[in-house]
């Protein structure tokens, strides 16, 4: 991210006024590159991606091909969107809870939503934080 | 007090992290080139598959009980146990890792309740990382270890110990009478680093369960047995006398890691260290008479030192071929190092692993040509560099056989084992047949979430 040179030097001065004899702010408050890593990735110890096959989230702006970026760290709530596991297979849905009640949207009309069905149990394997689209297929 | 957080069937845990249909089902991970279980689900050990127990023994459950055989994916158990180790890591001021699915956490001077802390790291590697583990909780590391045990054997077998000790135990806390019926129901080979021979001898001398071996004199062990054996006794009564060094090795890997005194920054530091592990590392190995298949290499930041930037860097650098001379695992391992290294962290701790241990004599070598004492060749190996302590032989006779056979049959009919064609990875040298995708690694081989 570019950095305005005005700006900067103008920063520098103030820093300098404040910490008057510390020994070199500039390498303190040196700017660095934005990393994408910690800006998308909160947990990075529980973070995984995957690949999206089929076109069930296309209205929630996820579509094939694309790379949804997985936290296991943050707690799954109502309007999530997650990565689920249903027999077997993780799918991505969006979380429908309300009190005991729960059920996996689709956010594409032409795809019904996922009910489970009676002592079945839905395991939600971690939530959909960012998705990466490239736009060069 | 120590704690030592251990991973329950670890590669079997790490494939189902993401093949959710091998839950419940038994599994077993085969070593390389498919020889035999190194690892086993719950339901694989109920069947009675045995640790070691080769492949072709075994083979019959797929079709009679739909036994599942993965071939090893070190490069998956790798970034799984980085991430394990690290949240494992952050909940104490020292952390010593053990193997690739142990370490000890070291609480000493860490006030609250050590229970309710180790009941939180469990869940924490459980829900962040998708892994299950057990905590056993001692005074000494003999003590944790055994602990250990005793957590996963209570999770494991409903009935072989009172069921609260499942999952976490806590040894140090208990009262003497329900510490020693413990004791007493634990057979004296489970105990770390009391062996196959040792135990039938101890056996013989009438010590059959840990409580036997508690009770016995240390001196009078050291005098009839061993000084490593009296160690251990002393341990098992609390007063803690084993480094990591100095203990057992673990089986399937070997591991080297320290926390570093003074954070450090540079590149060329951390080669050096890396360098070090690598080489105390590769002595171990040969004093087992045992070759590496791949070398694990790890860095971290300090999870204590909040106000600095957090980073933990891991990665598995396969070997053309397995391999136990230093400088060819060096060299891996500095290729791991580059990879992982990245500029502006303090880093407080550094490792190197071991991993696809197999005997030398067990070898299997593509083509007898060569003499089993020279060195292996190593044209294209990857790292760009040669390592030969013994001179190589003359292979003239040898190229010019592969000439004739390569014009009489095609291009490419033989090759050189170790010459990396194509720049491939070694996967064609290896059979690995039912080897799941590198999920966490590869940018092309991510899990797919269907939408």
């Amino acid at each position: 991210m570019p950095v305005n040179e005005v700006g900067q030097a103008w920063v520098w001065s103030i820093l300098n006024t404040i910490q008057a004899g510390f020994p070199s702010p500039a390498e303190e408050y040196a700017s660095e590159r934005v990393d994408l890593n910690k800006v998308l990735i909160k947990h990075p110890l529980a973070t995984f991606l995957m690949r999206v096959r089929g076109a069930s989230m296309r209205e929630a702006g996820i579509d094939d091909g694309d790379v949804v970026l997985v936290d296991r760290a943050v707690k799954p709530c109502h309007g999530h969107v997650v990565v689920a596991v249903v027999d077997g297979e993780f799918t991505v849905k969006r979380l429908w809870k309300r009190g005991s009640n729960l059920k996996l949207q689709a956010a594409n009309p032409t795809y019904p939503d996922i009910v489970p069905r009676d002592g079945q149990t839905v395991e939600v394997w971690g939530v959909v934080t960012n998705a990466i689209k490239s736009m060069q297929k | 007090m120590y704690a030592l957080v251990d991973g329950n069937n670890f590669y079997v845990s790490c494939e189902r992290v993401f093949r959710r249909s091998l839950v419940g089902k038994p599994v077993v991970v085969l070593s390389n080139n498919d020889g035999c279980a190194i690892a086993r689900s719950d339901e694989a050990k109920a069947l009675g598959i045995k640790m070691g127990q080769p492949w072709f023994q075994c083979k019959h459950f797929e079709g009679s009980h739909g036994l599942i055989a993965l071939s090893a994916n070190f490069s998956l158990y790798g970034d799984l146990s980085d991430r394990m180790m690290s949240i494992a890591g952050s909940f104490a001021p020292r952390q010593e890792i053990y193997s690739i699915d142990e370490s000890f956490l070291d609480f000493s001077g860490v006030p609250g309740d050590l229970v309710a802390t180790c009941i939180e790291v469990r869940a924490r590697v459980l829900q962040w990382v998708g892994l299950p583990t057990c905590v056993g909780i001692g005074p000494t590391k003999t003590l944790a270890k055994l602990a250990n045990h005793i957590a996963k054997t209570a999770e494991r077998k409903p009935g072989s110990y009172p069921s609260a000790l499942a999952q976490v135990c806590h040894l140090g806390a208990m009262g003497k009478p329900e510490l020693d019926s413990i004791l007493a129901a634990t057979s004296v080979g489970e105990v770390w680093g009391v062996g196959r021979r040792i135990g039938a001898q101890l056996v013989d001398a009438g010590v059959r369960t840990v409580l036997d071996l508690v009770r016995l004199d240390p001196t009078t062990v050291r005098r009839r047995f061993s000084v490593v054996l009296e160690k251990t006794v002393r341990e098992l009564q609390g007063t803690a006398c084993i480094e990591l060094d100095d203990a057992p090795p673990p089986k399937q890997q070997i591991m080297v890691s320290r926390s570093f005194g003074h954070a450090v920054t540079r590149g060329v530091d951390l080669a050096t260290a890396i360098t070090e592990f690598t080489s105390r590392a590769a002595e171990k190995l040969r004093n087992q008479h045992s070759s590496a298949g791949a070398v694990v290499v790890f860095i971290r930041t300090s999870p204590f030192r909040a106000d600095d930037p957090q980073y933990s860097g891991s990665t598995t650098v396969p070997l053309v071929r397995p391999s136990a001379d230093s400088a060819e695992l060096v060299a891996s391992a500095l290729t791991g190092l580059r990879r992982i290294y990245r500029k502006g962290y303090r880093y407080a701790k550094a490792g190197v692993m071991l991993v696809e241990l197999q005997s030398q004599y067990l070898q299997q070598f593509e083509l007898d040509w060569y003499d089993k004492d020279a060195e292996l060749p190593t044209i294209g190996s990857g790292a760009g560099h040669q390592v030969n302590a013994t001179p190589q032989r003359d292979r003239t006779l040898l190229m010019t056989a592969m000439d004739e056979v390569n014009r009489r049959y095609g291009r490419g009919s033989l090759h050189l084992a170790s010459a990396g064609v194509g720049g491939a990875s070694r996967s064609w040298s290896m059979k690995q047949e039912r080897k799941t995708p590198r999920y966490t690694t590869e940018w092309d081989e991510m899990p797919i979430a269907r939408a």
